[in-house]
């Protein structure tokens, strides 16, 4: 037998084997299961179909209203009053109302509740954050997350891996963001489809946890099954402060492990890249980019959201002005995070320039509110997908960029670095 | 068994979730509210020409996008009795399977058929035949585990059955 890659040793760990390779279906013990209130209610209602009762471990288990919270009509409320009813139902201690509740993916490695080594499910697509810890984390429906409440286990296919070899230390302006829209254009939508992406090299050092958490959030982008980082000191003070005291377990490649493909991505070389209507693999840098001018800019989300993404825009828009008739929103992805961008002085240079602030939500990334787009008008977002529509009107349209484009393209009203405007 | 026959809606590459069903219906959960909804944003006269026993056929990534089971959900309410596409993201085709709504990849049939052909597919041997121009085409077949989740008709039935034994 060949060896394992860190998914590979996570899954076989989790499903009491010593070995499991590419392709072998098996099951496995959950460490967490989660869900938003799009997906609970439903899986909430497939709950009742069982025979057993109850949920496997009330600590386990961790729901999240935050697409469309605090509540954008009645229906998404009685959504996130079913949540509620059976959070309280069934004790479950993860249970984040509105005022504790941040965007899920932002929210749970923040409470400590990802840690490295961890097998994760949630019933959102952008499940796969967690591996930015070292932890296999996957997105599933609203069937799996049932099954994985009442049983505590899930079926999985063992992924087989692509290698992405980091190297090189990124120029100021290119973030996680860049990196990972980078290799999405590269690999297409469906390159890494129900495969692993693994990042591993001496890169790695030169991108914060911010940047790790944006890039394996996009995994899913490519089609992925998990994004994983090998944990590191970076990781590890992020958990000192995140999860003090947490045991977990570290997990690392095989040096004969097998990978499908290998590339080699050197950091220094990448630039601020936008993604075009109306597939993330559709990337472009500047220096093919026209000018295309713009309606709206979002700075927020589950893959741009973080602390490092706010102060990021902060640094371009000081001193600047949002365009005149631009809608320019900002949205903090958890309570922690807005209220340290209170602290650093970030909400007031937003608002000094002119942008306006939300509660932690979805809300503008799925079209829900806070931001939906009309007929014909174009939005840069920091958020995950351009697909139709899905911000709003069918002929909307959304470009995907980091949080220093998206920031640099509100103060001059169309897709711009920050070096045009100096900086 | 099982078998589905129907008219084919034909769709191209990376039909995401964003289209099957907007996320401005999302704040609805049920299969009959969904449907009427269904691939409103790629097609807005699907709801209004598909008849029961349908058949959706695409080429590659069919599902791309968000873990919404509000998807297969809604195509399935809507009265599509199989999917046909080169191939699936990964969290629809798990979706499907433990929903019971029945999806094939087949690479030679998506090529070959046509908008609007009549198809036929025979679940257990995972033939694919195009009556309207008699191609058939053999579809990959599911691993037994897959298999046994379907026959109980969706997932939560499978772990009923399982724990019953």
């Amino acid at each position: 037998m060949s060896g394992m890659t860190m998914s590979q040793k996570i899954l076989a760990a989790h499903a009491g084997l010593s070995q499991v390779q590419a392709g072998q279906l098996i099951e496995a013990d959950l460490d967490l299961v989660l869900g938003n209130d799009i997906t609970s209610p439903v899986a909430i209602n497939e709950m009742s179909k069982f025979t057993t009762k109850g949920v496997f471990d009330k600590d386990k288990i961790a729901l999240v209203p935050d697409h469309f919270v605090p509540n954008k009509d009645i229906k998404s409320a009685e959504n996130c009053k079913c949540v509620r009813e059976f959070a309280r139902k069934n004790e479950i201690t993860n249970y984040f109302e509105v005022g504790k509740m941040g965007i899920e993916h932002a929210l749970l490695p923040e409470k400590g509740l990802t840690v490295p080594g961890d097998l994760i499910i949630g019933a959102d697509s952008h499940t796969c954050t967690y591996g930015a810890l070292g932890a296999f984390s996957t997105g599933i429906g609203s069937t799996d997350m049932a099954a994985g409440m009442a049983t505590g286990k899930g079926w999985f296919k063992v992924p087989s891996a692509i290698k992405f070899n980091i190297v090189g230390k990124p120029s100021k302006w290119v973030s996680g963001k860049d990196v990972i829209l980078h290799i999405i254009g590269m690999i297409g939508v469906d390159g890494a489809l129900y495969k692993s992406m693994e990042f591993v090299g001496e890169g790695i050092k030169n991108l914060s946890m911010d940047d790790r958490f944006t890039i394996a959030n996009m995994a899913i982008e490519a089609g992925g099954k998990n994004g994983i980082f090998p944990v590191d000191e970076l990781t590890v003070a992020y958990l000192e402060e995140h999860a003090p005291g947490k045991k977990y377990t570290v997990y690392e490649a095989d040096p004969d492990a097998v990978y499908d493909e290998e590339y080699t991505i050197d950091l220094s070389t990448l630039k601020s890249t936008v993604s075009f209507p109306h597939l993330p693999e559709n990337t472009h840098t500047f220096d093919d980019i026209a000018d295309i001018k713009i309606d709206q800019v979002v700075i927020g989300s589950c893959t741009n959201g973080r602390i490092d993404d706010l102060r990021c825009a902060a640094e371009v828009l000081k001193g600047h002005h949002v365009a005149d008739g631009i809608r320019c929103i900002i949205i903090p992805a958890t309570q922690d995070i807005f209220l340290k961008a209170m602290e650093e002085g970030l909400v007031k240079t937003f608002v000094e320039a002119g942008a306006i602030i939300s509660t932690p939500t979805c809300g503008p990334c799925l079209g829900g509110y806070m931001g939906v787009l009309a007929s014909g008008e174009k939005c840069v977002s920091t958020t995950n997908r351009n697909f139709v529509g899905r911000m709003g009107a069918i002929d909307s349209e959304i470009y995907l960029a980091s949080p220093a484009v998206a920031a640099t393209s509100a103060i001059t009203g169309k897709i711009s670095q920050p070096s045009e405007i100096g900086l | 068994m099982k078998a589905a026959k129907g008219t084919v809606f034909k769709y191209g590459d990376n039909v995401d979730t964003d289209v099957i069903i907007p996320a401005r219906y999302l704040n609805s959960t049920t299969g009959e509210e969904l449907a009427k909804h269904c691939m409103e944003d790629i097609d807005k006269d699907f709801t209004k020409n598909v008849k029961k026993g349908d058949i959706i056929v695409a080429e590659k990534n069919f599902g791309c996008g968000s873990s919404r089971e509000h998807a297969p959900i809604s195509i399935k309410a809507a009265g599509v009795s199989c999917v046909i596409a080169k191939s699936f993201a990964r969290i629809f085709y798990r979706n499907s399977i433990n929903i019971g709504l029945p999806i094939i990849e087949c690479e030679e049939a998506a090529d070959a058929i046509s908008n609007g052909d009549v198809v036929s597919v025979d679940f257990d041997s995972g033939i694919i035949t195009d009556e309207t121009t008699g191609k058939s085409f053999k579809g990959q077949a599911f691993p037994p585990f897959m298999q046994k989740i379907i026959d109980s008709e969706g997932l939560i039935n499978y772990i009923n059955s399982s724990e019953d034994k």
